[in-house]
């Protein structure tokens, strides 16, 4: 994660150099050279070139990247995964402060029982997630289905093309709110609490505590928590691609960055144009993420 | 900012010393709007139990959130499950099984050597090694996902085991969090006395350091488990063959046969295939809570 260079922990005595380091950092090295840079660079590669029928491979230079730019369907994919980042991200990560801030208040019963009932649904994969969600909104045989039955009315369709994303919104926040409570419930533990009892001492309440002290210690959680959810937001791929047959007219096959990049590779054929789209996203992705980390850091 | 990894005797005496302070009065709202937030988790595991003990009519016909009246087909369903086309659920399950141990217990074993190297010994092209890393877990997984499938196609791996499992093999930030608990958990004395005592540095690795890294090590493995086991976008591309599906393709692949008009409806199977497909890892993550709730606590940043 890009936050991290700064948490160098502490130098380590000075040691011999030499080439020992290597018998253990080498296996790693090998595999992620096959998998991470040897692909990086082959995308890069692919995006300067164009594959046609006749013709066959002929360097383009940016012309790839020009057309892009001017692509209406990459640039709706992108408007939308970035509204569904503005709005999903902050509703889950506020929920999730709520429940940790609550959970670590000592204040409920059963606390234990909320912080793993509440991180539960994070073991749960994406598929079965959205395969489970998919037929609750469905109207066959889902709840949304029994309720219009039983009380004889017509619940809008969660499926329908202008809900359809803030119904995926709301498998990614039933998927992931609890993983980011932990997070933040991890970070909020590790406070000492004699500060809060000098601070209550002093005379301070519930709110300005957790604005003052709690909050601010945990900032570090707060940033790689976001920093997460915007590289998973900008992913967006299995809960569209899931629920695409059941809403088809909702889900477009150039309803997300990926799912595009995708039928682009696997429906068009356009390995050239989809690389293309995959390396503006993760430039998009790095520069956002490099963004909220150096916000996060400057102000403490 | 530094961001200090607590090791596991901090962790431990800080969590004694949250026990010592004095109770706090309990609150019925503050329960009552977090158990709002419970329910919210809850309901959807719940209808996926109550449903897996349906047969496909009774999924069209009874009410979604209670059982179907004189009908209990649970364990009808897990026979189904388990039997249907030749009992190919179960192929999936090995299949998954299979890139869980091997892609995820790789990664977990790869990333502890080289985040015990990167913390341990100082050599030519570490910075390098750690800036080039460090700048990858930004890079977002599904943008590699078709340039390798594209190189692992000319390589003849797609459609192999290999085309999931070694893609599966690299997790960045499992490294960086060996490397941060190396650095902690291992003093430097004890590995300089082991050298002088003669000993090798993987015999040193082995005996003494790994079990320092334990904490660490099951989070990274439960962490990588958990990638491995929901991945659906990698195999999605990488394999055509239903016989290496995995789980998640394979459930998915039912969905679909069962939405598609003329193949057979199987929505049952669907249903308990999503139940029994999520309670290992349910399960693993309530026998280890100890584990991953310390070694979280230990990876989370702090000011």
């Amino acid at each position: 994660m890009a936050s991290i260079p700064a948490a160098a922990p502490p130098a380590a005595r000075r040691r011999r150099r030499s080439w020992k380091g290597w018998q253990f950092v080498g296996p790693f090295m090998v595999v992620f050279a096959l998998v991470f840079l040897a692909p990086i660079a082959y995308s890069i590669y692919l995006s300067l070139f164009r594959n046609r029928l006749i013709g066959g491979n002929s360097f383009v230079g940016l012309e790839n990247y020009q057309r892009a730019l001017q692509d209406s369907q990459f640039w709706s994919a992108f408007g939308r995964v970035a509204l569904f980042l503005v709005v999903q991200v902050p509703i889950m990560l506020f929920l999730a402060l709520l429940v940790a801030l609550a959970i670590d208040s000592g204040r409920l019963y059963g606390r234990s029982f909320f912080r793993v009932t509440i991180f539960l649904p994070y073991a749960v994969p994406a598929v079965v997630a959205t395969l489970l969600w998919g037929f609750m909104y469905g109207a066959r045989f889902g709840l949304i289905g029994n309720i219009n039955d039983a009380l004889h009315v017509t619940l809008p369709d969660p499926l329908s093309p202008h809900l359809v994303l803030a119904s995926i919104g709301n498998i990614v926040t039933w998927e992931f709110v609890g993983y980011n409570m932990l997070i933040f419930y991890s970070a909020l533990r590790t406070v000492p609490h004699t500060l809060y009892e000098s601070a209550e001492i002093d005379g301070a309440g519930q709110f300005r505590i957790i604005r003052a002290i709690k909050l601010p210690a945990i900032r570090g959680a707060l940033v790689i928590a976001t920093i997460f959810s915007v590289i998973g937001s900008f992913q967006l791929f299995t809960e569209p691609a899931i629920l695409k047959p059941l809403a088809p007219n909702a889900i477009t096959t150039f309803f997300t960055p990926n799912l595009y990049a995708y039928a682009l590779s696997f429906s068009g054929q356009q390995y050239n144009y989809a690389a293309t789209v995959a390396i503006i996203m993760g430039v998009i992705v790095m520069v956002i993420a490099y963004v909220v980390q150096l916000r996060g850091t400057r102000e403490s | 900012m530094t961001t200090a990894l607590r090791s596991p005797a901090r962790t431990k005496a800080m969590a004694s010393s949250v026990r010592k302070s004095p109770r706090r009065k309990k609150s019925l709202t503050l329960t009552i709007l977090t158990a709002l937030m419970a329910l919210y988790t809850l309901v959807p595991l719940a209808w996926l139990v109550i449903n897996s003990t349906k047969t496909q009519d009774g999924l069209f016909t009874s009410f979604g959130l209670w059982f179907d009246d004189g009908h209990f087909a649970l364990f009808d369903n897990i026979k189904q499950t388990l039997t249907y086309d030749d009992g190919i659920f179960l192929r999936w399950l090995g299949n998954t099984l299979l890139y869980v141990v091997v892609g995820a217990g790789g990664a977990t074993f790869l990333a502890a050597l080289a985040g015990y190297g990167l913390a341990k010994f100082d050599f030519p092209g570490r910075k390098g090694v750690f800036a080039t890393v460090i700048g990858a877990v930004a890079v977002p997984g599904t943008a590699l996902a078709v340039p390798q499938f594209l190189m692992f196609a000319k390589l003849g791996l797609t459609d192999t085991p290999w085309a999931v499992i070694i893609p599966s093999l690299v997790t960045p930030f499992g490294l960086y969090l060996m490397w941060t608990f190396s650095a902690q958990a291992v003093p430097d004395d004890i590995l300089e006395a082991a050298r002088v005592d003669g000993a090798g540095e993987f015999r040193t690795f082995f005996r003494i350091s790994v079990p320092l890294l334990a904490p660490g090590i099951v989070t990274v493995l439960l962490f990588s488990i958990v990638a491995t086991w929901n991945n659906y976008f990698l195999p999605l591309i990488m394999l055509k063959d239903p016989d290496w599906y995995p789980l998640t393709i394979g459930l998915n692949a039912w969905n679909a046969q069962s939405a598609t008009a003329g193949g057979q409806a199987v929505f049952n199977l669907v249903v308990t295939g999503s139940l029994l497909t999520i309670l290992p890892l349910l399960a693993a993550f309530l026998l280890l809570q100890r584990y991953w709730q310390s070694g979280l606590a230990a990876g989370s940043v702090k000011e």
